[in-house]
């Protein structure tokens, strides 16, 4: 239990929360506002899955908001012009995978830091998205697209089964699959990972391929729920799946996170919007409290840190990405003496 | 063949004594013919032959740098050889990597353990074992129980599920050869594996080895611990500046035998050094400790006039002891005392305020700026004296620039170069001019001349020379002995973070410093 502390402070944080509002704000359980504030964070969690793969071989993706916007906007696009659902949608699923492919081959094969890659390719993508639609809302979508079709309670279960079945399939991957394995390692040392046979550079272009797909699945989920398609609605989602994916105790040195501690932090701080409004706190403390919450979390990880420091294992900084690693075994120590 | 009787040989001893009494008999597990190796210029090894037989302990001893890590990198794969054939159990191999060395049973552990520090001991163990594969299912209860049976063979008693980031040192250490045993390797290296070990948990380790003897693993046992040797190690090789001096048994060699082979070399360099007159004491230390950077009370003297060498293994706390002098970890416990008065000394600017300079070992990363121009870096230790109301004065800067380039004879076509165009030497004047223009009283020279060509090296030695006239004080770290004699009037020999001997000029010898160097531990304990 010990190796979940994280995820059950988390947990706990959760619990606290609804625990505060079921005394303050009993309402808050009465309408249909938890299941609301599920079905919205569907998107969020099914990105931020794709964040955690990302960030357990210490990169980061935050292209994925503009990936988002992109692929929902193709699919309603497609959708519109009459094609069938499920083609629009796998296309659309495609085209993040390829965007994916392309922020991890630019990381993995040219070296180039992650940071650097996905904050151009978030900007490129943005930009052209805006060139082609100014802004403009993807309209007069068939009957056929919002809820699948279904009603909408059916619908609100779809989204939110399939966010569930995403997470945890990817935590099972992460936990029983080689590959799963394969990412915590790289992210752990990448060149002790190298030594056991593991090829960190494949690894990387694989949750970024991974990250990308995700978020396009993200924005299909997102996007249904509307009856027309929004080229803004990624704004800012690589910043919430960023924040779950660190308060959900995933190191930002790699090698340490669990999906469950991401879909707990996911539903944490997107109950901190909708609490706020029940406890009559105004709503302009959203941001700060979130911001809080994050602190928090990363100081938590810190103090981890420096009590493993003092054990003579830290985390060296840099990974795959970063230039001028020797290939040496002797190098694959984390050692490393604070300045 | 021959594992089928080590596994039915009950008795240790009479594997290692019978056996090896027909050496020549056995196969060798390995074998190393005409190894070279050049890195950059630097001939790390030359014409290396290098065998070793199952159930053997084979031990390599040498100074820093004498190419004992260039060796064990041939044989792991991590470096090729420009020259020379390795076999392995009576193959030759070609194009040896790390992955197929593992995979021929080559095995290496190294000071610094390599493991993932946030996954548990069992898997660090299971991904020694083999590389996972994509669709793999891990089997975790498998690997759990592999792993408790592994660790209990090695004697090693904790939970297989802790991470390994949360071990200690010894039991990283064990982890890994647990890793080496779980993949049957057949020879082991294992690189100053007791460095960090307490007394009973060198003891543990060597059973495991004996025990691992027993099974026909060839084992390479690289140590700067002459006296434990003859504990464990069958056989004894030593290495110096590249080139195997000398391999032996180990019960008809001894420990003074062995420093003479591994400082042999002739003084043939020429040292400008001058006398001076030495003056008063500088700086006294007493007592001084800093737990953090491992110095224990140290008490040492610096005067006037004088060069005093630092020497030491690596890692005997030379470099910290410069860090802790310098105010970068300040002293815990000792009192330090600059021209007889008593100082604190808790941050560079006290320490550079007190007159004391420091020029750092590393200079590519510590002693210089690359990016910057030679006038940049020059002056940037006396950046306050440089500005008037918070604005650089460059024309001054250029001048007092110009004046250390011209003392110090910087090769530089300006003194607007970047100091990445400059070569080494005359990099790591720059580095000495920046602290020179703060009129320092005491400079600290860590490895002053480390990796700089041969004219260069004379220059700074003349520079040294020049600067103890003017009254200065010296403390220089150096692993080259040649030169820790040639320049010093006194040596100081650190070992574990304390200084265990002081030589002056006239009684220091190559042999007399590594002595001290290696410990005192049961001096007589090799012969």
């Amino acid at each position: 239990m010990l190796r979940y502390r994280r995820e059950l402070a988390v947990l706990l944080a959760w619990g606290a929360l609804l625990g505060l509002l079921a005394v303050w704000a009993p309402t808050f359980f009465a309408g249909d506002q938890l299941r609301n504030m599920l079905v919205s964070a569907a998107p969020v969690i099914v990105a931020a899955v794709g964040m955690t793969l990302v960030m357990l071989t210490r990169q980061i993706d935050i292209s994925i908001g503009s990936i988002f916007s992109l692929c929902g906007v193709v699919a309603g696009l497609l959708v519109q012009a009459g094609w069938p659902m499920p083609l629009a949608a796998t296309i659309s699923v495609l085209c993040g995978l390829l965007l994916g492919l392309v922020n991890g081959a630019l990381v993995a094969g040219l070296r180039l830091p992650a940071i650097v890659v996905t904050l151009s390719t978030l900007v490129a993508v943005r930009e052209l998205l805006r060139y082609f639609r100014e802004g403009e809302f993807v309209r007069n979508l068939p009957a056929g697209f919002q809820w699948f079709g279904l009603s909408q309670a059916a619908g609100q279960w779809v989204v939110v089964a399939s966010a569930l079945v995403i997470a945890l399939g990817a935590g099972w991957g992460l936990s029983c699959l080689g590959g799963g394995r394969a990412i915590y390692a790289t992210g752990s040392d990448p060149e002790a990972a190298r030594l056991v046979g593991i090829r960190p550079r494949r690894v990387v272009l694989g949750v970024f391929a991974a990250s990308g797909t995700l978020a396009a699945l993200a924005a299909l989920l997102n996007d249904i729920r509307f009856a027309d398609v929004d080229p803004n609605a990624g704004n800012g989602l690589e910043m919430q799946a960023i924040a779950a994916v660190v308060v959900g105790g995933a190191s930002v040195n790699g090698g340490r996170g669990t999906i469950a501690g991401t879909v707990l932090g996911v539903l944490l701080l997107s109950t901190i919007g909708p609490a706020l409004v029940f406890l009559h706190v105004q709503p302009q403390w959203e941001r700060a409290i979130q911001g809080t919450v994050i602190l928090a979390a990363v100081s938590f990880a810190g103090h981890a840190v420096l009590n493993r420091r003092s054990r003579g294992l830290t985390t060296a900084s840099g990974g795959v990405g970063t230039p001028g690693q020797s290939n040496s075994p002797s190098s694959a120590s984390k050692s490393t003496k604070p300045a | 063949m021959l594992l089928v009787e080590c596994d039915q040989a009950q008795d240790g001893n009479w594997l290692t004594h019978d056996l090896f009494a027909d050496a020549a008999l056995l196969k060798p597990l390995l074998k190393l013919t005409g190894i070279r190796k050049a890195f950059g210029g630097v001939q790390a090894l030359s014409d290396v032959a290098f065998d070793l037989l199952p159930g053997e302990v084979h031990a390599l001893v040498g100074e820093n740098g004498a190419g004992k890590s260039t060796l064990v990198k041939m044989i792991t794969g991590a470096h090729q050889p420009d020259a020379g054939t390795i076999e392995i159990a009576g193959q030759a191999v070609t194009d040896l990597d790390p992955l197929r060395a593992r995979s021929l049973g080559i095995a290496a552990i190294y000071q610094q353990p390599a493991l993932f520090p946030d996954l548990t001991v069992a898997e660090n163990i299971a991904l020694g074992f083999e590389p996972p594969r994509f669709w793999g299912r891990v089997r975790w209860r498998e690997r759990r129980e592999r792993a408790v049976r592994i660790l209990e063979d090695v004697g090693a008693r904790f939970d297989p599920d802790l991470e390994a980031g949360q071990l200690t040192m010894p039991q990283q250490q064990l982890v890994e050869i647990a890793k080496a045993v779980s993949v049957e390797a057949r020879v082991l290296i294992l690189d100053e594996p007791t460095a960090s070990l307490s007394d009973s948990e060198t003891e543990h380790l060597f059973s495991v080895i004996r025990r691992l003897k027993q099974q026909g693993v060839g084992m390479i046992y690289i140590s700067h611990r002459l006296d434990e040797l003859p504990q464990i190690a069958d056989r004894v090789t030593a290495f110096r500046d590249g080139r195997l001096v000398g391999t032996s048994q180990m019960a008809q060699t001894n420990r003074s035998e062995l420093i003479r082979l591994m400082v042999g070399r002739e003084l043939a360099a020429v040292f400008p050094k001058t006398e001076v007159p030495i003056g008063e004491p500088l700086l006294e230390i007493r007592h001084l400790s800093c737990p953090e950077e491992g110095v224990q009370d140290v008490n040492l003297t610096v005067r006037a006039g004088e060069i005093v060498g630092l020497a030491g293994l690596v890692g005997a706390g030379r470099t910290e002891l410069a860090r802790v002098l310098f105010g970068l970890s300040p002293a815990m416990a000792g009192q330090i005392l600059v021209k007889g008065r008593p100082v604190e000394i808790d941050s560079a600017q006290a320490a550079t305020a007190l007159g004391i300079a420091y020029v750092p070992e590393d200079r590519r990363r510590h002693g210089v700026i690359l990016d910057l121009s030679v006038a940049a870096n020059a002056t940037l230790a006396r950046l306050p004296a440089l500005s008037r109301r918070g604005l650089l004065d460059f024309a001054a800067e250029a001048q007092l620039a110009n004046e250390f380039v011209e003392r110090l004879g910087v090769k530089t076509p300006s003194v607007h170069a970047p100091v990445g165009n400059l070569s080494g030497g005359n990099q790591q004047k720059v580095a000495l001019a920046r602290w020179l223009a703060t009129q320092p009283v005491l400079l600290i020279l860590d490895e002053p001349t480390q990796g700089i060509d041969v004219g260069s090296k004379a220059e700074i030695h003349r520079l040294m020379g020049e600067l103890v006239a003017q009254g200065l004080g010296i403390l220089m770290i150096s692993s080259d002995l040649p030169e820790i004699l040639g320049m010093s009037d006194r040596i100081a020999v650190m070992q574990a973070g304390t200084i265990v001997g002081e030589l002056s000029r006239r009684e220091a010898t190559q042999e007399r410093i590594l002595d001290l160097a290696l410990g005192h531990v049961a001096a007589q304990g090799g012969s």
